[in-house]
């Protein structure tokens, strides 16, 4: 049975809509831990002991994230500096987190068809976000493909709230152990892996 | 009659306007410029007054009535009996010791010892006016010596009671009634047996306090309610002229039963409104009786014996000084407050005027020495400031420095930062430091302290941070920047205006309680100004946002774009404020400028320019055509 690390970052929850709706679906399962870095560090000063410990006891980690400029918004970024801690995370002994799973559920203004060569952002999703899947690697942990949103610009309350189900259905997988992750890892996003699922079925 | 009064209001006021501002320019406090003032227009000087004098002077007692209320205001019920044993101890100590010196020099001299005893005790007071007003004008009113001070004051104040009943005793029953002190003649219960006597004032004290429990709030709400300013002065007056007159009627001191009424109001919500309705009355009153004082002083008596008169000042202070020194040493005072609390005690004090005149009347004394000891109570009264400029210029630099040879050693490589003041602020900003392992050099007045910090290991000079001599020692030159941690406003700016002139390359960063002593610190072109009320109010702005629901972070930023709005206005506002009409009081001109603030405020929209991460804009730029 595993259980879910959601380390949530948004420096502007009230303005969201996506994000909202991804939280709305969380499971609410005592086995599912969220973390509102922006609401507990507003000072930065993260608590990297007590994020430490928060890590060991899970088994599956997700960055829940707007992207902003191609990236995290920077609490992220400095939870990653300070949390992600030299032999400790990585480098001589550092292999505490080997082996535990982790992928980014994030969402975008823009749609999935401007991620790609011939796009307006030139690049897909998946060669933006390979500083996290160094990251992961280097951490020795198991990057899967992210969850991804986008093309909220344009969405309304009731897409919002149809992807946060499907948010929260892959939680619940993942929490019953029916994910089989060699075949999420062959798709570009974990959305085309649950569409894959739903086809299956029926 | 009418151009009488004017011409002596005249008198009085411009020989103080001119006075008072001279003195205080010197450093010596305003208490000597009154006294000066009055012997400048007195007999001997432009003798614009007579012998009206001391008619002025009982009238103006009144401001040592006023005086005690205030400081009753703010010395709260749980503090006063926090005060009761160096009250009973230092104060009964004092009295009776230098009571019966006195009492032994005046047989020595050979009075009749009715004569010398009472003339002893009545010697044996101290200035009440002179001494609190000097201590809360030069802010000592908070060290041991200045609460030492007050304690031996109230004794005193108390002891005049049972002193001015008991002397009727020493007198020839003859002279007992037939003219009476003026602090008899409204005596209801003079004529009653003593245990009537005693009950009627504990029942005018224990008026007092439920009046000051149960009444004074209710009607100064009514009258607040009125909304007219005077009205409440009016009211503020009356309640001290009350409790004066109630306790003329049982014989008991004015300035205790004003005292008292005092303490009893600390903790209502209008004491800081009777506060500042009442100092401007205080002041006055205080001030007049300063310069009626210096009118009294007879110097032709002075002039016919100047040995005698000069030897009787001398001694007498002598005495009270060593008795003080004496008493400050058995009640474990260190040195040099030791010394500030035995001269600022040595004079004696208008109580004794009250005293002698009442001796006088009783014939207890003969007038030849009545007059000697009269004109030597004013003089010594005259030298207590000079005492003091004594003892901050020359008594205090050398008391305060008593550092051993190692110390001294350590001080010659000098920190980078020096920091004046130490308690709470200055010692939070220390430790900080310290904790980034950068050593500071301590500045502080607290002797106690002083102590207890070098043998934490901090490198600490003891005194007035505002002295040349101390901030060179302690190597203002050397340093990069300098802290200002004192919270007296009046200090840091003396102290910016001495740094700024003779080490122009050290870098102020100052302590300002609020936006007005900032104002007066840009001013000065002090530009690192750190307002102690600005960010706890915001931090704690911040938390209440959070309790109400807002996200933390962005609470967290509102309470950084507010501080920048507030750092931005005052730096705006400050220069403004010189085109704008000069308010005489500072509470209204802090009122007048809280209201520009909040006008100000707003116009200026936090959120107004804050379109971070809002996506709500950028929605609604997407055309539908754009997929």
């Amino acid at each position: 049975m595993a259980n879910i690390l959601v380390l949530f970052a948004h420096p502007r929850l009230e303005q969201s809509r996506a994000q909202a709706a991804l939280l709305r679906h969380l499971p609410q399962d005592p086995r599912v831990t969220l973390r509102d870095l922006y609401e507990l560090y507003p000072d930065f000063q993260i608590d990297i002991e007590a994020e430490q410990e928060l890590l060991l006891d899970h088994d599956v980690i997700i960055w829940q994230h707007p992207l902003y400029w191609y990236s995290a918004p920077p609490l992220l970024k400095q939870w990653i500096d300070l949390v992600l801690a030299y032999r400790w995370a990585y480098g001589p002994g550092g292999d505490a987190l080997r082996g535990k799973r982790i992928f980014q559920a994030f969402s975008s203004g823009g749609g999935r068809d401007r991620y790609q060569a011939s796009g307006r952002n030139r690049y897909t999703v998946a060669e933006f976000l390979r500083p996290f899947e160094q990251t992961a690697r280097l951490c020795q942990m198991d990057y899967l493909p992210p969850f991804a949103l986008q093309g909220t610009h344009r969405f309304d309350t009731y897409t919002c709230d149809a992807f946060g189900a499907e948010y929260g259905e892959l939680l619940r997988l993942i929490l019953q152990d029916q994910v089989d992750y060699d075949r999420w890892r062959q798709h570009e996003f974990a959305n085309d892996y649950l569409q894959e699922l739903q086809s299956a079925a029926t | 009659m009418t151009a009488d009064f004017l011409l002596q209001a005249v008198v009085y006021l411009a020989a103080a306007i001119i006075c008072v501002p001279i003195a205080k320019r010197l450093g010596m406090g305003s208490v000597l410029g009154y006294l000066i003032a009055g012997i400048l227009i007195g007999p001997v000087g432009l003798a614009f007054i007579g012998e009206e004098g001391e008619d002025i002077m009982h009238f103006a007692e009144f401001g040592v009535v006023m005086m005690l209320f205030l400081v009753g205001l703010e010395l709260e019920p749980r503090q006063f009996w926090r005060m009761r044993k160096s009250v009973l101890g230092m104060g009964s100590g004092q009295m009776i010791v230098t009571g019966l010196l006195l009492f032994g020099a005046g047989l020595f001299l050979g009075l009749p010892w009715q004569a010398a005893l009472a003339g002893g005790f009545a010697l044996a007071m101290s200035s009440t006016a002179i001494v609190l007003q000097t201590i809360k004008e030069k802010g000592l009113m908070n060290t041991s010596a200045g609460q030492s001070s007050f304690s031996v004051l109230l004794f005193q104040d108390i002891a005049v009671i049972p002193m001015l009943a008991l002397l009727p005793l020493l007198g020839s029953a003859s002279s007992q009634h037939d003219d009476g002190g003026h602090h008899e003649s409204l005596n209801l219960l003079a004529g009653l047996p003593g245990w009537a006597q005693g009950l009627g004032v504990i029942v005018a004290i224990a008026a007092v306090v439920a009046v000051g429990r149960f009444l004074v709030g209710p009607v100064l709400r009514v009258v607040a309610r009125t909304h007219l300013r005077e009205l409440f002065s009016g009211t503020a007056l009356f309640i001290v002229v009350g409790i004066a007159f109630l306790m003329e009627l049982v014989g008991l001191s004015h300035a205790l039963g004003a005292f008292l009424a005092g303490v009893v109001l600390a903790n209502s919500e209008y004491r800081h409104a009777l506060e500042s309705d009442l100092e401007p009355f205080k002041g006055l009153l205080l001030g007049l009786f300063f310069i009626a004082v210096g009118a009294s002083i007879d110097f032709r008596l002075i002039a016919s014996e100047p040995g005698t008169i000069a030897a009787l000042v001398l001694s007498i202070m002598l005495v009270k000084g060593l008795v003080l020194f004496v008493v400050g040493k058995v009640f474990r005072l260190k040195l040099d407050q030791n010394l500030l609390f035995s001269l600022v005690l040595a004079q004696v004090g208008e109580f004794a005027f009250v005293l002698l005149s009442f001796i006088g009347q009783l014939n207890i004394m003969g007038d030849t020495w009545i007059d000697r000891l009269m004109a030597v109570v004013a003089l010594s009264m005259t030298l207590t400031p000079l005492l003091l400029v004594l003892y901050e210029r020359v008594l205090q630099p050398r008391t305060g420095t008593r550092e051993s040879a190692k110390v001294q050693d350590e001080m010659e490589e000098h920190n980078p930062v020096i920091i004046a003041g130490f308690a709470h602020f200055g010692s939070t900003v220390g430790r900080l430091l310290r904790a980034h392992g950068i050593e500071a050099t301590i500045l502080d007045f607290d002797s106690d302290r002083v102590e207890f910090l070098r043998k934490m290991g901090f490198k600490v000079y003891y005194g007035d941070a505002t002295r040349m001599e101390l901030l060179e020692s302690a190597g203002a030159a050397e340093a990069r920047l300098f802290i200002s941690a004192i919270d007296s406003p009046d200090t840091n700016l003396r102290l910016a205006k001495t740094l700024q002139e003779h080490f122009p390359n050290l870098q102020l960063v100052m302590r300002a309680r609020n936006r007005m002593d900032a104002y007066e610190l840009l001013d000065q072109g002090v530009t690192d100004i750190y307002r102690e009320s600005l960010d706890t109010a915001v931090r704690l702005g911040v938390d209440v946002l959070q309790k109400l629901g807002v996200r933390a972070y962005t609470a967290h930023r509102t309470g950084a774009m507010f501080k920048a709005h507030d750092e931005a206005s005052m730096r705006k506002l400050a220069p403004e404020r010189h085109n704008r009409e000069q308010y005489l009081l500072r509470a209204r001109q802090e009122i007048a400028w809280q209201e520009e603030l909040l006008k100000e405020d707003r116009q200026v929209d936090l959120g107004a320019n804050d379109h971070a991460w809002d996506s709500e804009e950028m929605r609604g730029e997407v055309k539908p055509s754009e997929t």
